[in-house]
């Protein structure tokens, strides 16, 4: 098929087809962008937390009563003991927080005791006692896990740092960016001064801030809290989840009536609060693509009908000297890929420019290369099926036309 | 002639019903889609203190770690500790001043079958109310001695007081909270401040508290903070050493009423801080900060990032539909060049031609943000759905008359902006040019 006759047809009637090539380009645009945009959520919402999900829920003891300190330990050990040996408990913990609740303990780490805290790793901290690695499925790389004898309770008016540490691989590098061999036995600074000796390394365990960029970076404290407001996380044998949660809280509840339970949540609606922004943000710019697609579509559809019945004629003409059907569907067809072409090349130096400025203004992720052409090929294929049908319309027009005067 | 005009327009929209459908459409998704992310940001970005904005004040003291300032450049942290606070407090060196934080308790209703519930408190001083206009339905706040004294008084929410006493007036009456009795004083009307801006330091778009108790008898009662809380070294244990400490959890706000006052509370709080610097506190350089409420909603950066890259897009999207309009406009012109130069030839004027053309545009204009208020509406209503895990999101994604008329006005130009051309393109045919070959 010879491009020149058709590019000199479209060049008598530049208008027309500069604001489809402009549309498809802004089309492209938004496409690109927001498409880069759902993949960095989808990304996102997809990182395991280092839980075993699955099988894992927690729950908080809320005391409303006034206790003693002993008695609140006592009161917490009870409780433990009683969930531990409940059938189908793989394993439980008493902690302050876990991965994707939202809400949690930082701390910066330092290698240099001191006050220097401007060079210092920040960490979520996890508080537990030696059933913490095995609550939260974590698997030790390197190391050990704490021996019961290295968990303390906190005592009161007192903030001594417990002495040991767990770590994720992600904060060990991070920590000792130096370091090629095992971080195990390794000294670190919390408090300014307080010393840490890393006994363990596990290889995931997310903090609790999945928007956090440091999400990654987490250490497991062996120190027991007292406090009035108890989470415990759970961890079922696979089946039993789901009959244990109402039975916990019976039988919580009727241990002591001092106290509430309460958010007894799954970790899959944990996940799902901690996502939920995302996947907002998803359905809306899916959504938004959808409909902009239609509408591009639809005016490609719209014109090319336009352009069909206006050159009726001419058609007809050319359809008398001898043209055949397929030919004049391929004539609307490499009209309209000549546009979309123009449209797309245009598109994807504002799709480039688009996200320069989003990623400046928005802190976004820069979107990856073959997100542009991968764009360019939905268009063109967008374009062809929506002119296919004015051109299978225009090849139905009868030569005959052509001996008639208009 | 209008009336003339009026009737050829609606002759030739109707002689092609689907491209005048699909023109009119692609205005009212544009429209639809920018309006309801502009809707929802005009919400998220409102200032619900705008009218006192020239005389409330949040207040910063910069008491951070020497090293290291709490945000860079210099900024001083976002709220007080216990000590600064109930000194200022203390002085009462404002015209009004209050300090507050969050809290929870235990709430057990007076029926002893029903469960007890867990539920968030504002623990405050008595200037809350009237500086921030809290509506009252019955009773008033608790009177400044209460701040002093310890007592056991409460202020509900109306959504608390149906819960606990069916709406009834409730003051005089008593609420169990952790098995301590408190006697009502007063029961707010509906208040929604949206954003929430006496304290953005934790989510600025949820409810207010429901229960409000005077700050002395939380902190009498070793209550803790459940809101954010910061620390930039080691407190020691206790609720003790926790009040002594550099531990900022504390929201402060005061009222001043000229600019003559808000210079002088400047210079009393620089006073302050030099004393404090005697006794070895506040390491830093003096860097004292009073913000008015809008100030302090846009350092808070209450409108999250994401709602400007939808802005963004849905810009764009109604630039794609526009385009697609005047792509479809003047494919309608130039089918109609015999038309239009026959005119011409027979004497209308370039302006009738005109007048009658932006008449057209006009009709489809209006057509457009017409259906442009319902796809709004849609939008809202997908954008509601899409973020149905937040119970706060009913309060940003309602309508109101400013953004209805806004949208129509948009959907207006919008469709004359994108008639100009194809205009042009009419008015620009020569009489007789096509009249030739025929």
């Amino acid at each position: 098929m010879d491009i020149g006759p058709i590019w000199r047809a479209m060049m008598k009637n530049k208008a027309g087809f500069i604001l489809i090539a402009l549309q498809i380009a802004v089309t492209m645009t938004i496409m690109v962008n927001a498409f880069a945009i759902i993949q960095e959520r989808t990304n996102n919402a997809g990182r395991p937390s280092g839980l075993d999900e699955a099988n894992t829920f927690a729950l908080v003891s809320a005391l409303f009563t006034e206790y003693e300190r002993e008695d609140k330990k006592a009161m917490i050990d009870e409780d433990l003991a009683l969930i531990r040996g409940l059938p189908g408990v793989k394993n439980a913990v008493a902690t302050n927080s876990f991965p994707l609740r939202q809400g949690g303990w930082s701390m910066g780490l330092q290698l240099e005791p001191g006050n220097q805290s401007s060079d210092s790793v920040g960490s979520a901290i996890y508080f537990v006692d030696e059933h913490g690695v095995d609550t939260f499925a974590s698997k030790i790389i390197d190391g050990k896990n704490f021996t019961p004898n290295q968990v303390a309770w906190t005592i009161e008016d007192d903030d001594t740092w417990p002495a040991h540490g767990i770590i994720t691989e992600a904060l060990g590098k991070d920590l000792f960016p130096d370091e090629e061999g095992s971080y195990v036995g390794k000294t670190f600074y919390v408090n300014d001064d307080d010393p840490v000796n890393v006994v363990g390394v596990i290889e995931k365990l997310q903090a609790p801030w999945p928007g956090w960029s440091g999400v990654e970076k987490s250490m497991i404290v062996p120190q027991r809290r007292v406090s009035d407001y108890q989470r415990y996380v759970v961890r079922a044998e696979p089946g039993y989840r789901d009959a244990l949660m109402p039975q916990i809280e019976e039988l919580l509840t009727n241990s002591n009536k001092d106290r509430l339970i309460r958010d007894m949540t799954i970790m899959e609606d944990v996940r799902e609060a901690a996502y939920l922004d995302d996947a907002a943000l998803i359905k809306i710019l899916t959504f938004i693509v959808g409909m902009l697609t239609v509408i591009t579509g639809l005016g490609i559809v719209g014109l090319a009908s336009f352009n069909v019945s206006r050159r009726t004629r001419q058609i007809g003409i050319r359809r008398a000297l001898g043209a055949t059907k397929p030919a004049i569907v391929r004539y609307f067809m490499v009209e309209n890929f000549l546009v979309s072409s123009i449209g797309v090349v245009i598109g994807g130096i504002l799709s480039v420019a688009l996200n320069i400025a989003m990623v400046e203004a928005f802190a976004l992720e820069p979107l990856a290369w073959y997100v542009i052409p991968l764009a360019m090929i939905a268009l063109w294929m967008v374009g062809q099926a929506a002119v296919a049908g004015p051109a299978r319309r225009a090849s139905n027009i009868t030569p005959a036309i052509a001996t008639r005067s208009s | 002639m209008f009336r003339y005009y009026l009737k050829l327009s609606m002759l030739s929209i109707r002689a092609n019903p689907a491209l005048s459908a699909l023109m009119v459409a692609a205005i009212a998704i544009g429209i639809g889609a920018c309006m309801s992310i502009v809707t929802v940001r005009h919400v998220m970005s409102d200032n619900p203190l705008a009218h006192k904005n020239d005389v409330l004040y949040h207040v910063r003291l910069d008491n951070w770690n020497p090293d290291d300032p709490y945000d860079e450049p210099n900024e001083p942290p976002e709220q007080v500790t216990y000590l600064d606070s109930t000194a200022l407090h203390q002085a009462g060196r404002a015209y009004r001043q209050t300090i507050s934080f969050k809290s929870e308790r235990v709430v057990q209703p007076e029926d002893e079958d029903a469960k007890p519930f867990i539920e968030e408190i504002r623990a405050t001083t008595a200037d809350f109310f009237t500086m921030f206009d809290v509506p009252f339905e019955y009773g008033s706040a608790w009177d400044a001695a209460a701040d002093q004294t310890e007592e056991r008084v409460v202020v509900l929410s109306s959504e608390i007081n149906q819960r606990l006493f069916g709406s009834e007036d409730s003051v005089g009456r008593t609420v169990a909270m952790n098995k301590e009795l408190y006697r009502v004083v007063g029961v707010l009307a509906e208040w929604m401040p949206v954003p929430k801006v006496y304290d953005l330091n934790n989510n600025p778009y949820e409810k207010p508290e429901n229960i409000y108790t005077p700050f002395s008898i939380a902190v009498a009662g070793e209550w803790g903070s459940s809101g954010n809380n910061s620390c930039w070294k080691p407190t020691g244990g206790g609720y003790e050493a926790y009040l002594a400490s550099e531990c900022i959890w504390i929201q402060m706000w005061v009222e001043l009423k000229s600019a003559s006052e808000k210079g002088a509370y400047l210079q009393f709080l620089d006073d302050y801080v030099d004393e404090q610097k005697k006794l070895g506190r506040f390491p830093r350089e003096l860097n004292n900060r009073l913000d008015t409420p809008a100030e302090w909603l846009v350092y808070q950066e209450v409108v999250d990032d994401m709602v400007g890259v939808l802005l963004s897009l849905s810009v764009l999207f109604l630039v794609v539909c526009l385009l697609n309009t005047i792509g479809l406009l003047l494919a309608k012109v130039m089918r109609r060049t015999n038309d239009i130069s026959l005119r011409r030839a027979l004497g209308a004027s370039k302006s009738a031609l005109f007048a009658q053309y932006i008449t057209e545009a006009g009709i489809i204009g209006i057509a457009g943000g017409l259906a442009g208020i319902g796809m709004t509406w849609l939008g809202l209503r997908g954008i509601e759905n899409a973020f149905s895990g937040y119970d706060f999101i009913s309060y940003l994604v309602s309508m109101d008359w400013t953004m209805v008329l806004a949208a129509v006005a948009l959907a207006i130009v919008s469709a004359l902006a994108a008639a100009l051309y194809p205009t042009w393109r009419a008015c620009s045919v020569s009489p007789a040019s096509t009249l030739r070959i025929q």
